[in-house]
C-alpha cells in the first residue's frame, strides 16, 4: 500500500498539470474550490478559472457556453449537487449537444462522512450513466484520478462525469499502470469468481481477495474505472471464465455498477451475481470508516458476497 | 436593410410561421409571432453572420433560450439563406432537422445549441460571452428569453454572473408579451417590476416597443456601445402579434391553426 491520498487531490493535481500543457482548459467551480481542489488550478491560472458561486445549474450552463467557444471546460462541485440539481442542464444541453464539458464531481459516496445524507451522493452513477452521450469514470486512487483528467480531456470529445471522493484512499495503481478509458484493469487473476469494483471499493476488494486466497478461493479482480461505456468484453469474459460475479461500489446497488453489470450479463452470459453496495437507503453522519462498516461497504461484506455467489454457482450452474 | 424592408420581411416570416404550423399541426405560434420583429432585426441587420458559412468562427452567436419559439428562428434562418425554405414544412416531422424544439444533434445550419428546457439559454450565453472575452474576441452574444421563462431561478443565477463578469459583449432580450401557458404572468407568477429587477442585478436595461423596428435597432445599437455591463432589452410585445384572433390569447401559446384559421391569418398578413 502506497501513500494515502484522495482522488479529489489527484483531480486537482491533474488539472494543474493539464493547465500548464493546454491553454484551452478552463475550470469552473460552484463555491467549493477548496474542497474540490480546483483551487490549485485557480491560483496558477486565475484568468482561466470561474467561480460561479453556489449555483450548480448556472455552472453547467456557463461550462456549456465556454465549450461552444472551443474550450475544454471542467465544471466542478459536490457530486450530489452537480448530478442532482443540474441533471436537466447536463441532460438537455451538455449531453444532448455532446458538448466538451467534463464534470469533476467530488465528495461522492458515503465516505463524505459527518456531513450526512444530504451530502452523500449514492445515486449519481445511475443518474449520469442513463443519459445518452454521457461517459462515467470512477477512479480508485489519486494517481488514477490524475491520469483520468488527462485522458478524458485529450482523448474524449464530449461529456464525462468523473466521480471523485473526499477521503484519503490507499494508492493501488502505480505511475506506470496504464489508464485506458473504457478498458477494465485486471488487478488479480483467478478462476472461481470475479469481483468487479470501482472507486474506494477496489481497495476493499483487494483485501477480500487476500482473505479469500487464504481460504483457497481463487478470485479475479477487475478495477472497473470506466462505468460508461462499459468494457463489455471484460465482463462477458469474466462471466465465462469464473461463472460467478460480485460487484462492489460505494453507491446504491440499483442503477450503478451492479446494475450495469447485470444488464450486460442478463443479455450476454447469465451467471450468478451478488452486489455489494448501499441497499436502497440514505446515508447518515459518522466517520467514513464507521459508515462503510454500517452500510456494508467492506472487505468482510465482499467476502460474504463471494461465498453466497459461489453457493449459487454450485446449485444453479452445476458444471 | 431599410426599416421598410425589415418590416416586410417580418410579415413574410409571420406568414411562414402560420404555414409551417398549419402543416405540422402542432407548435407554438404565440411566442413566435410576438418576437418576430426582434428576430428579423437580429438576422437581417444586427448579427454578424454568414448563412453560407454557418460555422464561420468570427460569427456573433444567437442563443434561443425560449426554444418553443423556434418556428420564428427556423423561418428567419431559411429566409436568410441557411437552408432551403421548403425544408420549413418538415417542422416537427420524423427525420426532420427542424425539431419541435431545436436539437443541435440534427445539425440544422444556424442552430448553436439545443433548447427547450426553459431557463438555460442565458447561462449558456454567459459562458459563450466569457469565452470570447477570454480570447479577446470582439464577437457578441445575443440571447432571446421569454417573460414566462423568467420564473426559472437559473435565469437569475445567470443574470448575476453576467453582471459579475462585466459581459458588455452580451445582449439579452426579453420577449415581454405578458402571457404564459396558464394565463397572464400577473396572475400566474408576477415577475414585475422587471426593469428594476434587471437594473438591480447590474444590467444595462432598455425598454422598448418590441414591434417597432427603429426602437429595436436603436436598442441593439445602445447595447453595442455599453462598456461595462451586459444589456437586457425588455421588449414589450403582443403574443400572437399580427393575427387578430391570436393576439393576447394565452390559448395560442402552443396550438396550431386549422386550414380555415390559416387562411384568415394569411389574409391579415399582407
Amino acid at each position: 500500500m502506497g501513500k494515502m491520498r484522495s482522488t479529489r487531490e489527484g483531480y486537482g493535481e491533474g488539472l494543474l498539470l493539464l493547465g500548464e500543457k493546454n491553454n484551452n482548459l478552463v475550470v469552473l467551480d460552484a463555491d467549493t474550490s477548496c474542497s474540490t481542489k480546483t483551487d490549485i488550478f485557480a491560483r496558477k491560472f486565475p484568468h482561466r478559472f470561474f467561480n460561479v458561486g453556489v449555483a450548480e445549474q448556472n455552472l453547467m450552463g456557463i461550462a456549456a457556453g465556454l465549450s461552444l467557444t472551443g474550450k475544454i471546460a471542467f465544471a466542478s462541485g459536490y457530486s450530489i449537487f452537480v448530478s442532482g440539481k443540474a441533471w436537466d442542464q447536463i441532460r438537455n444541453i451538455i449531453c444532448y449537444c455532446k458538448l466538451n464539458v467534463k464534470i469533476g464531481a467530488t465528495h461522492a459516496g458515503i465516505t463524505v462522512g459527518a456531513d450526512g445524507a444530504t451530502h452523500q451522493a449514492l445515486e449519481d452513477i445511475a443518474l449520469m450513466r442513463v443519459i445518452p452521450n454521457m461517459n462515467v469514470v470512477v477512479p480508485c486512487d489519486a494517481v488514477e484520478a490524475r491520469k483520468a483528467v488527462f485522458t478524458i480531456a485529450e482523448e474524449i470529445q464530449g461529456p464525462v462525469y468523473l466521480r471523485l471522493g473526499r477521503g484519503a484512499v490507499p494508492s493501488i495503481t502505480q505511475e506506470s499502470t496504464p489508464f485506458i478509458f473504457g478498458k477494465a484493469l485486471t488487478l488479480n487473476e483467478g478462476k472461481d469468481v470475479t469481483i468487479i469494483a470501482c472507486g474506494i471499493m477496489v481497495w476493499e476488494s483487494l483485501k477480500a481477495v487476500e482473505e479469500l486466497k487464504e481460504e483457497g478461493i481463487s478470485v479475479k479482480l477487475l478495477n472497473f474505472h470506466t462505468i460508461k461505456p462499459p468494457d463489455e468484453e471484460a465482463i462477458i469474459q469474466a462471466a465465462k471464465q469464473t461463472r460467478a460475479l460480485v460487484t462492489a461500489e460505494e453507491h446504491q446497488i440499483i442503477g450503478g455498477l451492479g446494475g450495469m453489470v447485470s444488464e450486460i450479463i442478463a443479455r450476454e452470459m447469465p451467471v450468478p451475481l451478488e452486489m455489494v453496495g448501499v441497499k436502497n437507503s440514505f446515508g447518515e453522519s459518522g466517520e467514513a470508516s464507521e459508515l462503510m462498516e454500517k452500510f456494508g461497504l467492506t472487505a468482510k461484506e465482499i467476502v460474504k458476497a463471494v461465498k453466497r455467489v459461489l453457493k449459487k454457482k454450485k446449485t444453479i450452474l452445476p458444471l | 436593410m431599410e426599416n421598410k424592408e425589415l418590416e416586410k420581411k417580418a410579415t413574410q416570416i409571420r406568414r411562414d410561421i402560420v404555414l409551417m404550423l398549419q402543416e405540422s399541426k402542432s407548435g407554438h405560434p404565440g411566442g413566435s409571432l410576438s418576437s418576430t420583429e426582434i428576430m428579423v432585426a437580429l438576422y437581417f441587420s444586427v448579427l454578424k453572420h454568414d448563412p453560407q458559412k454557418p460555422n464561420w468562427i468570427e460569427r456573433d452567436r444567437f442563443i434561443l433560450s425560449k426554444g418553443h419559439s423556434c418556428p420564428v428562428q427556423y423561418a428567419c434562418l431559411a429566409r436568410a439563406g441557411y437552408f432551403n425554405r421548403e425544408e420549413l414544412f418538415t417542422l416537427r416531422k420524423l427525420n426532420s432537422r427542424l425539431q419541435g424544439h431545436p436539437g443541435k444533434d440534427k445539425k440544422l445550419p444556424g442552430i448553436e445549441v439545443s433548447s427547450g428546457s426553459l431557463g438555460q439559454g442565458l447561462s449558456i450565453s454567459v459562458g459563450n460571452a466569457l469565452g470570447f472575452k477570454l480570447d479577446n474576441k470582439l464577437q457578441r452574444v445575443y440571447c432571446l428569453m421569454g417573460d414566462g421563462e423568467l420564473d426559472e431561478g437559473q435565469i437569475w443565477e445567470a443574470a448575476m454572473a453576467g453582471a459579475h463578469y462585466r459581459l458588455n459583449n452580451l445582449c439579452a432580450v426579453v420577449d415581454n408579451n405578458g402571457l404564459q401557458i396558464d394565463g397572464c404572468l400577473k396572475e400566474v407568477m408576477n415577475i414585475e417590476p422587471l426593469r428594476e429587477k434587471w437594473n438591480s442585478f447590474g444590467w444595462n436595461t432598455i425598454e422598448i416597443d418590441g414591434h417597432k423596428m427603429q426602437e429595436i435597432l436603436n436598442a441593439f445599437k445602445a447595447a453595442q456601445e455599453e462598456k461595462n455591463k451586459p444589456t437586457v432589452i425588455i421588449a414589450h410585445t403582443i403574443k400572437g402579434k399580427g393575427i387578430s384572433f391570436m393576439e393576447n390569447v394565452a390559448g395560442w401559446h402552443g396550438k396550431a391553426p386549422s386550414k380555415e384559421e390559416t387562411d384568415r391569418a394569411l389574409k391579415e398578413l399582407v
